[in-house]
Parts: C-alpha cells; sequence; structure tokens
C-alpha cells in the first residue's frame, strides 16, 4: 500500500514542471458530479424512508384500540393505485428513450403520459385517505395510523414535488430543448421516479400486503 | 411568568407584545446591547459603502474559500453566544446555595442550558468544520471549487437562517426549556405550548438543509475532483477524515430531518408517534434522535483528527507515521460511530444483552482512537518538533483528549453508567472530548490555515495568552464536575441544597472565567493580527513549511487556486514538489473555467427564515407566502443557464506576474 511513486532523476525544469503541472487543461466538460450528488441524495432521502418504515414497524400495531389494517385497507383499489405508479415508472421509460433519440416532442408527450398516470394515483390515494378520514380513522387516532398516514402521506409528497418538477422540465425542454443540462435534468427525474417506485413497492408490500395477512 | 397561550390571530398568529420578554432585565439589557452594536455595524457598512461590496464579493459569491471564511465568522460569532450562556451557567450554579435562587428564573435558566446546547453543536461547530473542510480541501486536491458551488452557498445561508431563527427566540418569544435533545413527552405541545420547542425545530430543519447538501457536494468534490495522480490512497488525511464525515453526514442528518418532522406532526396535527397516550412511543424518539446524535459527534471530531494529522506531520517535519492505519482507523470508526447509538440511554431498560452489545462496540471505537494517537506520538518521535501554535494545539489536545476518552470508555461500561447516568460526570466526559478535541482541533486548525486564508500570520504572543489561558482554564472548569458527578450531582440543576458542594462550583466558575479570558485574548490575537499584517505578512504561500497541495498557491489564494493544475506523485505532492525541484511555471496560461455568482442561496434562505418564523408563530397567511415564494423561486432558478463564464488569460497571466514580482522581492 505505499503511494509514493519515485521521480525519475536528472530531469530538466520544462520536464519537471510538465510531470507536476497539466500544462495543456482543458475546460472540464459540466456536470460531470451532477449524477452522483443526486445519487448521494436520493440515498439520503431513502433514509428519512427507511425512518418512517422503522416507525412504522414500532406503531403499527398499536391500535389504541381503534381499527387496524384489516377493517380500513381496500385492497383492490391500492392494487389499482399500485398499477397507476408503475405505469407511469414505463411510461417514464420511453420519455427516457425518447430523447436518446433526440425526439423533443415524444420526450414531452411521454412525460406528459407519466404525468396523468403520476396524477391519478395521486387522486386515488388522496380518496382513499378522504375516505379514511371519514370513517373516523384519522392519523390522530393511533399510533399505527399516525404512522401510516406519514409513511403513505410523504410518498405522496414526493409524487406531487416529481410532478412539479415534471411540469417545469416540460417547459424547459420546450424553451431549450434536449441541450446537455436538460438532458442531465430528465436523468436526475428519472432517478427520483424510479426511486419513488421502489419506495411504494416496499409501502405496498410493508404496509398494505401484510397489513392483510 | 410564561404568557399564557393567547388566542391565534388570523394575521399574527400567536404573536402579540406579550411576546417581548420586557420582564426579563437580563433579555432587555442583552437586546439593547445587541442592537446599538448592530446599528452600529449597519451605520458603519453603510458610512463606507461597503453593502455593494459585501453583496457582489461575498454574499452571492460562490467561490468556497469565501465560503468557508463565512463559515467560520458565523462559528465564532455564535460561539460567543454559546459561551455567554455557559457562564451564566457557571455563574448561577456557584451562587445558588443554601437558599439563595440565583439571578436566573426557572424559565430563564432552563432556556439557557438548552441554547448553550443546540448553539455550540449545531451553530458553533459544524460551520466551523464545515467552514474548513470548504477552504482546505479543494484546495488539499487541487481542484478550482466544489462540485456543486451555488449548493455551497446556498447550504451556508440556510445554515445561517437556522442561527438566526434561534437568536431570534433570544428577543421574540422563547427558546425550549427541553435540553438541547428536546425529548418528548416534554416537549410535546401539552407540556411545552408555546413557541420554544418550534424555534428549536424550524431552526433545526432548516440549518439541517444546509448542512445535508454541504455533504452531498463535499463527498462529489472529493470522489470527483481530485487533481490528477491523486488515488484514494494519496489524499491527504484531511481529505480523508472529511469525506468520511460528509458521509457520516449524508447517512445521519435525514435521520434528523424525519424524527424532527414527526415531533412537528405531533405539536402541529395531534400525531401519536411520541405520545404517552394512544399507542405512541416517546422511547422511539429518544431512539431515532441517538441514531443521528451519536454519528454527529464523530461528524465533529473525524476532521479535526485529520487537522492535528496534517499540523503534527507538518512540524515535526517527517511525513505522517502510519498513513494507511490512519485510513483505516478513519474507516472504522466511521462504520462503528453507527453502532453504539443506545449508549445514550443504557438506563432505558433493553436488558442486558443489548446493553452488553453496545456497550462493546463503544468500548471498541477506542482501538481504532488509539491507533491515531500513537500514529501521532509516533509521528513526533524523532521529529524535529516546532512548538508553534497549531503544534501546541495539538500537544494540548492529546493530554485532554485521552483523559476524556478514557472516561468515555468508563462510561460505556453499562453497570458504571447506570450510576453516573445524567449526572455532571457524564457533563465533564463530553466537554472533555468536545473542548479538548474539537474546539483545540479548530484553534490549531485556525491558527495552521489563517496565513493561507490571508496571507499573514497570526500574532504569536497573544495566541500563547490565550492558550494559557484555556487549556488550564478547562482543567479548572471541568475536573470539579467529574467530582461532582461521581458524588452523585446531576445535570441541569439550578439550586442546591448541600452547601458542601459550592465550592467544586466556584471552581468551576473560576475556570469559566479563565477560558474568558482565553477568548478575549483571541479577538486581541485576531486585532492585533490584523493591525500588525503588514508585519507579519507571508508572501511565499508556505510559511510553516507546509506538505500539502494548498501550501503550494499564494496566500490567499487567487480566485481559480491554481493557474495551472497540479499532477500529484506522492501523499505529501507539496513536500514532493520541493524535493524534487520543481519551479513554478510562469507562462502558456490560459483562460480559467469558473462559476458565476448568485444572488440564489441568499434569496431563497431569507424566505426560509420567514417561513420558520411563520411557523412558529402560527401564521398561516406568510406560511403559504413564503413557502410558494421558495418553490416559485427555486423554480425560476432553474431557468437560468448561464452559470459559469472565462477568467480571461490576461488577468491570470497579471495575477501570475504579481506573485512572481512578490516571491522574487522575499528572496524566495
Amino acid at each position: 500500500m505505499t503511494a509514493t511513486a519515485e521521480m525519475p532523476k536528472n530531469l530538466s525544469q520544462p520536464e519537471l514542471q510538465a510531470a507536476f503541472y497539466d500544462l495543456n487543461e482543458h475546460d472540464h466538460p459540466e456536470g460531470g458530479s451532477t449524477m452522483l450528488g443526486f445519487w448521494m441524495y436520493l440515498m439520503s432521502d431513502c433514509l428519512i424512508f427507511a425512518m418512517l418504515f422503522a416507525a412504522y414497524g414500532v406503531l403499527g400495531g398499536s391500535f389504541a384500540a381503534g381499527p387496524g389494517p384489516k377493517d380500513l385497507f381496500d385492497l383492490p383499489l391500492v392494487a389499482l393505485n399500485t398499477a397507476m405508479l408503475l405505469f407511469s415508472s414505463i411510461t417514464y421509460g420511453f420519455a427516457m428513450l425518447a430523447m436518446e433519440k433526440n425526439s423533443k416532442g415524444a420526450t414531452q408527450l411521454w412525460l406528459l403520459v407519466t404525468a396523468v398516470f403520476g396524477g391519478a394515483f395521486l387522486f386515488i390515494e388522496l380518496y382513499e385517505f378522504s375516505h379514511l378520514i371519514h370513517e373516523g380513522a384519522t392519523p390522530m387516532r393511533s399510533g399505527f395510523l399516525t404512522a401510516f398516514f406519514s409513511l403513505v402521506g410523504t410518498h405522496g409528497l414526493h409524487v406531487t414535488f416529481g410532478l412539479i418538477w415534471l411540469f417545469t422540465l416540460v417547459v424547459q425542454i420546450g424553451k431549450k430543448g434536449l441541450i446537455p443540462a436538460n438532458k442531465r435534468r430528465l436523468m436526475c427525474l428519472s432517478l427520483f421516479w424510479h426511486f419513488l417506485d421502489v419506495i411504494w413497492i416496499g409501502v405496498f408490500t410493508f404496509v398494505y400486503l401484510m397489513g392483510m395477512l | 411568568m410564561i404568557p399564557q397561550p393567547a388566542p391565534v390571530s388570523p394575521f399574527l398568529g400567536k404573536l402579540s407584545l406579550d411576546a417581548l420578554p420586557l420582564h426579563e432585565p437580563i433579555v432587555v439589557a442583552t437586546f439593547c446591547g445587541v442592537a446599538l452594536g448592530g446599528i452600529g455595524l449597519v451605520a458603519a457598512l453603510t458610512y463606507f459603502k461597503l453593502w455593494g461590496y459585501l453583496w457582489k464579493n461575498w454574499f452571492t459569491s460562490v467561490d468556497h474559500k469565501k465560503i468557508g471564511i463565512m463559515y467560520m465568522i458565523l462559528g465564532l460569532v455564535m460561539f460567543l453566544r454559546g459561551f455567554a450562556d455557559a457562564i451564566m451557567m457557571r455563574g448561577q450554579q456557584a451562587m445558588a446555595f443554601g437558599g439563595n435562587e440565583g439571578y436566573l428564573n426557572a424559565h430563564h435558566f432552563d432556556q439557557v442550558f438548552t441554547a448553550h446546547g443546540v448553539i455550540m453543536i449545531f451553530f458553533v461547530a459544524m460551520p466551523f468544520v464545515t467552514g474548513l473542510m470548504n477552504y482546505v480541501v479543494p484546495l488539499q486536491i487541487g481542484a478550482r471549487d466544489v462540485s456543486f458551488p451555488f449548493l455551497n452557498n446556498f447550504s451556508f445561508w440556510m445554515t445561517t437562517a437556522g442561527a438566526v431563527l434561534v437568536m431570534a427566540s433570544l428577543f421574540v418569544g422563547e427558546f425550549a426549556q427541553t435540553g438541547w435533545l428536546a425529548y418528548p413527552p416534554l416537549s410535546n405541545i401539552a407540556y411545552s405550548p408555546w413557541v420554544g420547542v418550534d424555534y428549536y425545530i424550524w431552526a433545526l430543519q432548516i440549518a439541517g438543509v444546509g448542512t445535508l447538501l454541504s455533504g452531498v457536494n463535499l463527498i462529489a468534490t472529493i470522489v470527483k475532483m481530485r487533481a490528477p495522480g491523486m488515488t484514494m490512497m494519496r489524499m491527504p488525511i484531511f481529505t480523508w477524515t472529511s469525506l468520511c464525515t460528509n458521509i457520516l453526514i449524508v447517512a445521519a442528518f435525514p435521520v434528523l430531518t424525519a424524527v424532527m418532522t414527526m415531533l412537528t406532526m405531533d405539536r402541529y396535527l395531534g400525531f401519536n408517534f411520541f405520545t404517552n397516550d394512544f399507542g405512541g412511543s416517546p422511547m422511539m424518539y429518544v431512539n431515532l434522535i441517538w441514531i443521528w446524535g451519536h454519528p454527529e459527534v464523530y461528524i465533529l471530531i473525524l476532521p479535526l483528527f485529520g487537522v492535528f494529522s496534517e499540523v503534527t506531520s507538518t512540524f515535526s517535519g517527517k511525513r505522517l507515521f502510519g498513513y494507511s492505519s490512519m485510513v483505516y482507523a478513519t474507516l472504522v470508526i466511521t462504520i462503528l460511530s453507527y453502532l453504539v447509538w443506545l449508549h445514550h440511554f443504557f438506563t432505558m431498560g433493553s436488558g442486558a444483552s443489548v446493553n452488553s452489545f453496545f456497550g462493546i462496540t463503544t468500548m471498541v471505537i477506542s482501538i481504532p482512537t488509539g491507533a491515531k494517537l500513537f500514529n501521532w506520538l509516533f509521528t513526533m518521535y524523532r521529529g524535529r518538533i516546532r512548538f508553534e501554535l497549531p503544534m501546541m494545539w495539538t500537544v494540548a489536545f492529546m493530554l485532554t483528549f485521552t483523559i476524556g476518552g478514557m472516561t468515555g470508555v468508563l462510561l460505556a461500561v453499562p453497570p458504571a453508567d447506570f450510576v453516573l447516568h445524567n449526572s455532571l460526570f457524564l457533563i465533564a466526559h463530553f466537554h472533555n472530548v468536545i473542548i479538548g478535541g474539537v474546539l483545540f482541533g479548530i484553534f490549531a486548525a485556525i491558527n495552521f490555515w489563517w496565513p493561507k486564508a490571508f496571507g499573514f500570520k497570526l500574532n504569536e504572543f497573544w495566541g500563547k495568552v490565550s492558550f494559557w489561558l484555556w487549556v488550564p482554564g478547562f482543567w479548572f472548569a471541568f475536573m470539579p464536575l467529574y467530582i461532582l458527578g461521581l458524588m452523585g450531582v446531576t445535570r441541569r440543576m439550578r439550586v442546591f441544597d448541600d452547601p458542601s458542594l459550592q465550592p467544586f462550583f466556584i471552581v468551576a466558575a473560576f475556570g469559566a472565567l479563565m477560558i474568558a479570558g482565553g477568548i478575549g485574548a483571541m479577538l486581541v490575537q485576531f486585532a492585533v493580527s490584523i493591525w500588525k499584517r503588514e508585519e507579519l505578512k507571508d508572501v511565499t504561500g508556505d510559511p510553516w513549511n507546509g506538505r500539502t497541495l494548498e501550501w503550494s498557491t499564494s496566500s490567499p489564494p487567487p480566485e481559480y487556486n491554481f493557474a495551472f493544475t497540479p499532477i500529484v506523485h506522492d501523499i505529501d505532492a507539496w513536500e514532493d514538489m520541493k524535493r524534487c525541484g520543481v519551479e513554478r511555471p510562469t507562462e502558456g496560461f490560459r483562460p480559467i473555467h469558473m462559476p458565476k455568482g448568485t444572488g440564489t442561496g441568499i434569496i431563497l434562505a431569507g424566505l426560509s427564515v420567514a417561513l420558520g418564523f411563520a411557523m412558529i408563530w402560527y401564521i398561516w397567511w406568510l406560511a403559504a407566502v413564503s413557502f410558494a415564494g421558495i418553490l416559485g423561486y427555486a423554480i425560476f432558478h432553474t431557468f437560468n443557464y448561464k452559470r459559469d463564464y472565462h477568467i480571461p488569460v490576461e488577468t491570470v497571466e497579471a495575477t501570475e506576474a504579481e506573485r512572481t514580482r512578490q516571491l522574487a522581492a522575499a528572496g524566495a
């Protein structure tokens, strides 16, 4: 593990300078760290979800004599909701394929289709929430409902934020086209969108399916 | 004493004239002092027409060096505030015996000890550490800036926004009275009904955004932007410890964000995360917050371990002993720091097996730490040691920190912890490691890198005065607390019955006064050094015969850091260049590609202060407006695609010619 590389002796000054300084440096392309940085941000976000899952793990059985999962969850509705989100991931994939072909219009179109599915997901989730609250199963009712609404609601907030970002990008692609900066942004949103899918798979399994067992 | 929660008005929320602590003479006097000083400062800046300069060259700058310096100034200002809290507590506890109530009432005293802890950790130690990493890391790795320069500026201002909210709590409303980690159920709305805990929550949330983003930024910088030839195992140790610290930040601060959000939901919407009833679990809070909190102490100390390594090696005139073992020790500490959190609450009653596990992991951390200590000692062994100020602080650290580490191992034994938990022994222990490790390290670093940042050394006489007041002052202030803790005195007490304890508190207060003298001497040291900067000037850029790349450029470095990116062949890259006799190239310069400054960071942070203040005081319309403002302005910012420019080659040539001239004049 030695990190020393011996310099040859008796180098002339120009040779030394060439060995120790990058004399013909060119501009570094912009955004070289963006994907790494965004990935780290996503992992930190993942930790927030990990905490919410942990809280659900701790509080998930604390019904405080109130309703439990079997009294509340409507699995077909949640399955439909899951389908909406999964479809939106596929259509985002199509948007990325269109971007690879430098097809501006198709990229925008697939993004908007993604937004429709994402919006449908949010709509169904809000319907579910309002239904629960209407039945008296509010987050204030028990530790279980607190953890449930917080975990699922945080995911929903992320989807909402993703949609705002998506519409911003549609406009930016319209204005500037598929320039490298916009492609980078599309890549980041793509990571974000699929990440939310992965989290949802966890929510669906851990909260809904296992709750109904 | 505490204003009764008034009805929430739709326009001003909970805010009313009662929120001004006019009944607290100490606070009123402080406010008058701060207001006068503030008006004086604003007037001076206006009179000397400095606003435009500050805005253009500092506040909106994305230069990592300027942001680093601004972090250090923030840390210093908040340090004075945090120390004022400390000396108030020492004074109170030294006099409140035998029926004497002291001069602080319970409501005020409880805020003081909470604010002291919060400020010292979040707004002193964190800005100092982040500032150092910001300033030094890009220079050490031969880079021209960080990976995300705008994000860096934004991070700084978000940290400042959090500090602004904490300071506002002193004059508008109250701060939390819960202790620095705000355990529920005490911190829940039922027991802390007014705004204190809300100030705490929003200050930490807003500052936390800054900390997290700066962590992401510095990791990306270290991974992606090292000079050619600098493999991971050729990185300077300070860069290594910074990398590990930032990994800890990214992996720990989201936990704090999550747990603060949960507490927010409990307080604002009546959720049941941490309530006693309806199935909540207050102990879950304690677990979650320490899953952040324990890594946090390593976030603070690791970069300073790096500083001590650089200082020891430089002032012993030798390469660091055991470079690889130092790297692996740092990595082992990074990992172990996630496996010890439960030692903060052995008394929770998790049972013998769980407590044993966490007791043993805690003791195991002392092994890599001990390895580091031996590495520093062996670096000094047979070295030609120069006892300049940075080295003096390093030696003081080794002696002090070792004692603190040993009392830590003592506390890691669960049966001993059951006796010492929450006692002044614990207080003495963590001040022993945080002051003896983090703070002494920061002082070593300030004395070490000041000439790099400003082009002149710090005055040695006043530095030594400060050192000799600080180090014995520390021992006077905290040894009595060890003894008191062993006798069973608990922390956070405002008054005492047993008069036999008083002499110990008087000695501790004397120690605090010595420390006050040390801080004063340090401020004098800065002032004298700035006053006599021509005498203390260093034009070589390398006043200590340094070993790493930051010493290869001028002091202060030009905006672009390096006219030519250095190529690295050795761990001590600059020492290697000096040994090979390479001369600095003086022609063939090229235009340099740099990021442009932007006001977005300070604007978003200002809106965040408004949002935080509105949420604290239940001013919903202002919260909605400022949140919309943040979102809107952030989106607006993304429509700006022109974020870089080139420094023309003539400017680079002129700057470098000036350096050539100065070096020739100095005969270097």
